[in-house]
């Protein structure tokens, strides 16, 4: 149920024209997957029905990349596949978005040899860092969500000075970690 | 504590008998038998190996090179070469191996006459890619191999990263490249 439940049938609403246009990109990303390490395997998660991208519109994995919006750079890159991603990159229709999935892509991760490239960002534009090795599929959603706060805002946000602003999307822990260290207990009541 | 090899391979007395003048030499551990070999030598003892009904070595596991720089033992070269066989039909499995000893600087990615070694593709084809692999990794060359190029890294590769004397990260290649940025085409 959207806003036009809330409507009378015959109203006219007026909103200004990137608003929607930006409000149909963020709605239907459609992410390549360069999934070339074990990230992937949680990418393919995400996409299924337990996480379910389909949630946020970005369920259309699409292996052509002229019909992608989101690149989703997940594992490793050697410097001998690198040329390929740049590639891909190149033949993307703009608007693209970057989302670079893990440890791996973003620093190289524990693979600091001569073959990896240490961070795709070294050689192609990132937008979204998502950490961890491999990340959930809440980081990896968590990371689109971020991709679709950029497109809303035509960009990062900035303040008056061009300082980005933070996205503010960071879901926030839900507990309270209790006091540490505790007393030991073992036979005492 | 030393413990004196075990050559009770049978294949052992075979090859002996075939090539007493060969130089061969043999090792064990833990059950399994390796013979070292003289690089001139070691196509006709592999020919051998696979021909012989004795023998009848009708598999090639492996073909993988070794680099013994800083190796804590006194080794006869610094690079070898490993043909691990199997026979199917004696149920055996053996090593070969030959020791090279680079005459060139071994930092860089010229052709080096000591460094080659008969191919053994023409017994064997399935060798075809495992000694690709060495030659990409070791910079060991395999003479009358059929196709010898690099097989896993990229034709103009600065080095052959294998050996020890290179560095794990690399001399750089990892981050000289074209970047790409927003507004590229
Ligand atoms: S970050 Fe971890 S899970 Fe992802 S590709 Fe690298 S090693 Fe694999």
């Amino acid at each position: 149920m959207g806003i036009e439940a809330a409507l009378p049938h015959d109203s006219i609403m007026t909103t200004q024209f990137n608003r929607v246009v930006n409000w149909a990109r963020r709605s239907s990303v459609w992410p390549l997957p360069f999934a070339t390490a074990c990230c992937g395997i949680e990418l393919m998660a995400t996409a299924c029905s337990r996480f379910d991208l389909a949630r946020f519109g970005a369920e259309v994995m699409r292996f052509s990349p002229r019909q992608a919006d989101l690149l989703i750079v997940a594992g490793r890159i050697g410097i001998k596949s690198l040329p390929v991603l740049q590639r891909i990159y190149m033949q993307m229709a703009e608007p693209k978005w970057v989302i670079s999935m893990g440890a791996c892509a973003s620093t190289g991760g524990v693979f600091d040899t001569y073959a990896v490239v240490q961070g795709v960002d070294q050689f192609i534009p990132v937008d979204v860092y998502v950490p961890g090795c491999p990340p959930r599929p809440e980081m990896l959603i968590e990371g689109i969500m971020a991709i679709q706060r950029i497109i809303d805002n035509d960009n990062i946000p900035k303040d008056q000075d061009g300082k980005r602003l933070p996205l503010n999307i960071a879901v926030q822990p839900n507990f309270e970690p209790s006091a540490q260290p505790v007393d030991v207990s073992i036979g005492a009541t | 504590m030393t413990r004196k090899p075990v050559l009770e391979h049978p294949t052992l007395a075979v090859i002996k008998k075939a090539f007493p003048d060969a130089g061969l030499k043999a090792t064990e551990f833990r059950e399994m038998t390796t013979v070292v070999i003289p690089r001139e030598k070691i196509h006709e003892v592999a020919r051998y190996l696979h021909d012989s009904p004795d023998c009848d070595y009708d598999f090639l596991a492996d073909v993988v090179g070794i680099d013994y720089m800083g190796y804590p033992v006194e080794q006869p070269g610094r690079f070898a070469v490993s043909y691990v066989l199997a026979s199917g039909k004696h149920g055996l499995r053996i090593t070969l191996k030959t020791y090279v000893d680079p005459s060139v600087d071994t930092s860089g990615i010229d052709f080096d006459p000591e460094l080659e070694v008969d191919s053994i593709t023409d017994i064997w084809p399935g060798a075809e890619w495992p000694e690709r692999e060495v030659y990409d990794m070791f910079g060991i060359r395999f003479k009358n191999h059929p196709d010898l190029r690099r097989i896993l890294l990229w034709r103009d590769f600065p080095a052959h990263p294998l050996r020890k004397d290179y560095p794990l990260r690399g001399r750089g290649e990892r981050e000289h490249y074209q970047t790409l940025n927003r507004e590229s085409r």
